[in-house]
């Protein structure tokens, strides 16, 4: 079976800054992959390369299709959206209008519209004429992931969705995950909370110094294993 | 009485610059691009609308009908093909290629039509006036400030009720996650380009049937609607329409003290307001 | 890129300046007058285009408004002579400081400005100055007024050159002219180069690229952008008086052109080369020689210029010189600097993690 989304080889640069040595990845239909890594291991650095933010070299493949050298607006054209890091709703937007424009350009075929994200986050409707940044910081989450989902994406990419929020709130939205696995998008979460990552994930990528340093599913790793690949093995 | 009279010839004075000043606010507030070419551009309009007239024997309320999608496309194809390379974090390019642009439209035109002084003729209603309480309102004058009522209105209904404008302000906000969305903020700001050129052309009608107009008359009438931008604040665009009037209101009044003195009032209203108010009456609270 | 530079590398530019400059210098016992004149009006652009440059390219200030400081010279140096009877030359440098003393309450207005706003509101002081001048009746009002005849000629030391030369009045008054300019320029360039490498000047170009990152190390970007302000205000000036010495006649719209004084200087400085020492010099060659070309043109010089200057800001947005320098590594005016050898890094072999 050929994996949704491909990646082989990729190499990304900031400037004469090398962020990506080779990356090779894979997330099958269906699947909720999580790529763990502390602090400038490179994940959001792939976040942009495939969502076409940073140019890399190598190969990305989209269900065969190559994918590398797209500019952002076309891949999401191509059915990749993403939950940036940092949330990024626009501040003069209204949240109902935050969401409408993650439909701008492509309304997919899917069950995402306003209605269904509002029955995902029902506090959103509450607030929906709200600006965009006047909101706790977990309701901007719901608000950035309900953005990307109403593309309908077939890959929706969350990059660290849980950074800056109280636990309580984290639980309440990777509560959601489940609900959109089941629509049929898969999945790619960047974490740097190990726990929530392998509570949610089918398969987990540890990344280090622009560098996949171990793969497999959450079975199947060891805490001993996970903590040399994330902070790199001392001699 | 006087005082009222020239209040309102100020008034309506600055519904005219509020015209000029429009185009530029949206490009202003959309791309941060200021365009020194602005002012040149509205005499081109009122060129291509003189143009118009002769070629097809129109009054100049029609001719503009078809000036507008011209100058659309020339709005257009500028922000595609010269200004879209120069857009950035440095302001000097924009404001360098502009500059060139400006110099190269007005000696254009001034190879092409002379340096002779023209005018848009509409015919009777130049010398038309209406009786507003104890004041005497010319109709042009008035219809010149309902129009530009009208175009903010409209604007503004485009900027907060449309898809169009929804893209607008997002490419505004962040560009870069804007493309997330999908949104190509070249196109954007070729379509809000276009728009301010329609703007500007409209703001030629008005310009051409009010006064005489020749191809060095650009770059003041820039001055002019610049300050009105500034004045009103950046990103808006009732703002514009306020700051269009108090440059208006503040030329009458200088005229009315001493002729010679009706720029400078316009200029030292600009002065002290920006000393109080570096930002502008009404400016967005995100920049 | 090679910015170090060795010392025969060094004084063959020194050698090369010191010849050229020598030649400048004899111009007027040897050329004929219209030469003389003709370089009068190169120089005294080249020293618009090297004030505006400082203010713009270096100090990031990107000022539309230095046509008041032109006006401003012209106009106090009309009244020293006119009004108060000094000699023109003491009139350039009150000329000078008129500018220098307006361009206290200028900036107090426009450095609450930034950027674009910055832009426009020195634009806009610029013409209010235009329009001031203008109801300054005592020079003429709006229609100005011209210098007494005689009065280039009672100069100071033209008599003298008369004498020395054996020329006419006019034509030593046009020597002492140039020599002006010549010296003004030169004494601008080198200065330009001192202030450039000493520590302000690193500041201010650190200010230019990133003010955040200055500030943290302790350069105060407002007291640096404040005095370029002013000191190119004082030479845009003098400038300026003495470009209307030659011109001998005054109007608002003529000494507060912003075409003459701001769209040909930045023109001539874009074209050059933002940002650098030698931009200014080549751009003023290049407008002379588009001006000579298309001199019967009018219209078309303009049209041409305007042009030239959008397609090198398409395309090489660091101008002809800056151009020229990055592919040849040639910079006779190096403003890089080196790190003492004792603080120079050796780069660290980077550890690879095995997966």
């Amino acid at each position: 079976m050929t994996a949704l989304l491909d990646i082989r080889g990729l190499t990304a640069n900031y400037g004469d800054f090398q962020a990506l040595f080779g990356v090779d990845l894979h997330l099958d239909a269906g699947e909720t992959v999580a790529i763990i890594g502390a602090n400038g291991a490179g994940k959001t650095t792939l976040m942009r390369a495939i969502t076409g933010i940073v140019r890399p070299k190598g190969q990305i493949d989209l269900d065969g299709k190559t994918m590398t050298r797209l500019a952002a607006p076309d891949v999401l054209q191509q059915g990749i959206a993403m939950v940036p890091e940092a949330r990024k709703l626009f501040p003069s937007l209204s949240v109902e209008e935050n969401l409408l424009i993650g439909a701008h350009t492509r309304k997919g075929n899917g069950v995402w519209n306003l209605e269904t994200i509002y029955a995902l986050f029902p506090i959103l409707q509450e607030r929906r004429h709200n600006p965009g940044t006047a909101l706790s910081g977990g309701q901007q989450q719901m608000v950035a992931i309900g953005r990307a989902l109403m593309s309908n994406p077939r890959v929706l990419l969350c990059d660290e969705i849980s950074l800056g929020l109280a636990p309580v709130v984290i639980r309440d939205i990777y509560a959601a995950v489940p609900k959109i696995k089941a629509s049929g998008t898969s999945i790619i979460v960047v974490e740097q909370d190990i726990g929530q990552a392998l509570k949610i994930a089918d398969r987990v990528y540890c990344m280090m110094e622009g560098r996949v340093t171990l793969t497999g599913t959450p079975a199947t790793l060891t805490r001993a294993a996970i903590h040399d690949a994330y902070f790199g093995v001392t001699p | 009485m006087n005082l009222l009279d020239t209040l309102v010839q100020g008034i309506l004075l600055g519904g005219l610059y509020a015209l000029f000043a429009a185009g530029l606010s949206l490009v202003f507030g959309i791309m941060r691009l200021v365009n020194l070419a602005h002012g040149d551009m509205i005499v081109m309009a009122a060129y291509l609308i003189l143009g118009v007239m002769n070629l097809l024997g129109l009054h100049p309320f029609v001719a503009v009908l078809i000036a507008a999608p011209l100058m659309f496309a020339v709005g257009w194809a500028l922000q595609t093909y010269v200004l879209n390379r120069v857009l950035g974090d440095d302001i000097l390019p924009p404001l360098l290629v502009t500059f060139g642009l400006s110099v190269v439209i007005q000696n254009s035109l001034l190879q092409s039509f002379s340096a002779d002084s023209q005018k848009l003729t509409a015919g009777a209603i130049e010398a038309k006036s209406l009786a507003l309480g104890p004041i005497a309102v010319g109709v042009m004058p008035l219809l010149t400030l309902v129009s530009a009522v009208a175009v903010i209105f409209a604007l503004n209904q485009l900027f907060y009720r449309t898809a169009l404008g929804r893209a607008f302000r997002a490419t505004s906000d962040d560009a870069t996650t804007a493309q997330l969305m999908g949104i190509r903020p070249q196109s954007v700001f070729a379509m809000a380009t276009g728009i301010a050129m329609v703007v500007a052309t409209i703001a030629a009608l008005y310009l051409g049937t009010r006064a005489n107009f020749d191809p060095s008359i650009g770059p003041a009438r820039l001055l002019y609607a610049f300050e009105a931008v500034i004045i009103g604040g950046l990103g808006s665009l009732w703002g514009t329409l306020a700051g269009g009037i108090v440059i208006g209101v503040a030329q009458a009044f200088g005229a009315v003290i001493n002729p010679e003195w009706q720029i400078l009032a316009g200029h030292v209203a600009f002065v002290a307001i920006l000393l109080l108010r570096p930002r502008g009456l009404f400016p967005r609270a995100n920049d | 890129m090679a910015n170090t530079s060795s010392s025969a590398s060094r004084s063959l530019p020194i050698v090369l300046g010191l010849a050229l400059l020598a030649a400048m210098i004899a111009v007027p016992l040897v050329a004929p007058r219209a030469v003389t004149q003709d370089l009068f009006g190169i120089l005294t652009l080249l020293v618009l285009a090297m004030n505006w440059n400082m203010l713009a390219g270096f100090a990031g200030l990107v000022s539309v408004g230095q046509q008041a400081f032109v006006g401003i010279g012209a106009y106090v140096m009309f009244a020293a002579v006119i009004l108060w009877g000094f000699d023109p030359l003491v009139g350039v440098l009150l000329g000078g400081v008129g500018a220098a003393l307006f361009a206290i309450p200028m900036a107090f207005f426009a450095f609450r400005l930034h950027g674009a706003y910055f832009a426009i509101g020195t634009w806009v002081v610029a013409d209010i100055s235009r329009l001031a001048a203008g109801q300054y009746k005592a020079l003429g009002g709006g229609t100005g007024t011209s210098l007494p005849k005689g009065t280039t000629k009672d100069m100071f030391g033209v008599q003298f050159l008369k004498d020395l030369l054996d020329v006419s009045s006019a034509a030593a008054a046009d020597a002492m002219t140039y020599w002006l300019a010549l010296a003004l320029a030169v004494v601008m360039l080198v200065a330009s180069y001192l202030f450039l490498r000493s520590r302000a000047g690193l500041g201010l170009q650190a200010i230019r690229d990133n003010m955040q990152a200055a500030r943290a190390v302790g350069v105060d970007p407002l007291r640096l952008k404040a005095s370029v302000f002013l000191l190119t205000a004082f030479g845009t000036g003098l400038c300026g008086a003495l470009i209307f010495i030659q011109i001998t006649r005054v109007t608002p719209d003529a000494a507060f052109s912003v075409l003459d004084w701001t769209a040909f200087v930045i023109f001539v400085v874009v074209i050059g080369g933002i940002g650098t020492l030698p931009g200014p010099i080549i751009g003023v060659i290049v407008f002379y020689i588009l001006q000579r070309l298309l001199a019967d043109y009018g219209t078309l010089y303009l049209i041409v210029l305007g042009a030239l200057g959008i397609v090198v800001m398409l395309f090489s947005r660091s101008g002809l010189w800056g151009t020229f320098s990055a592919k040849t590594g040639i910079d006779p005016f190096p403003l890089s600097h080196r790190p003492p050898a004792s603080l120079r890094v050796q780069p660290v072999p980077s550890k690879a993690v095995k997966a």
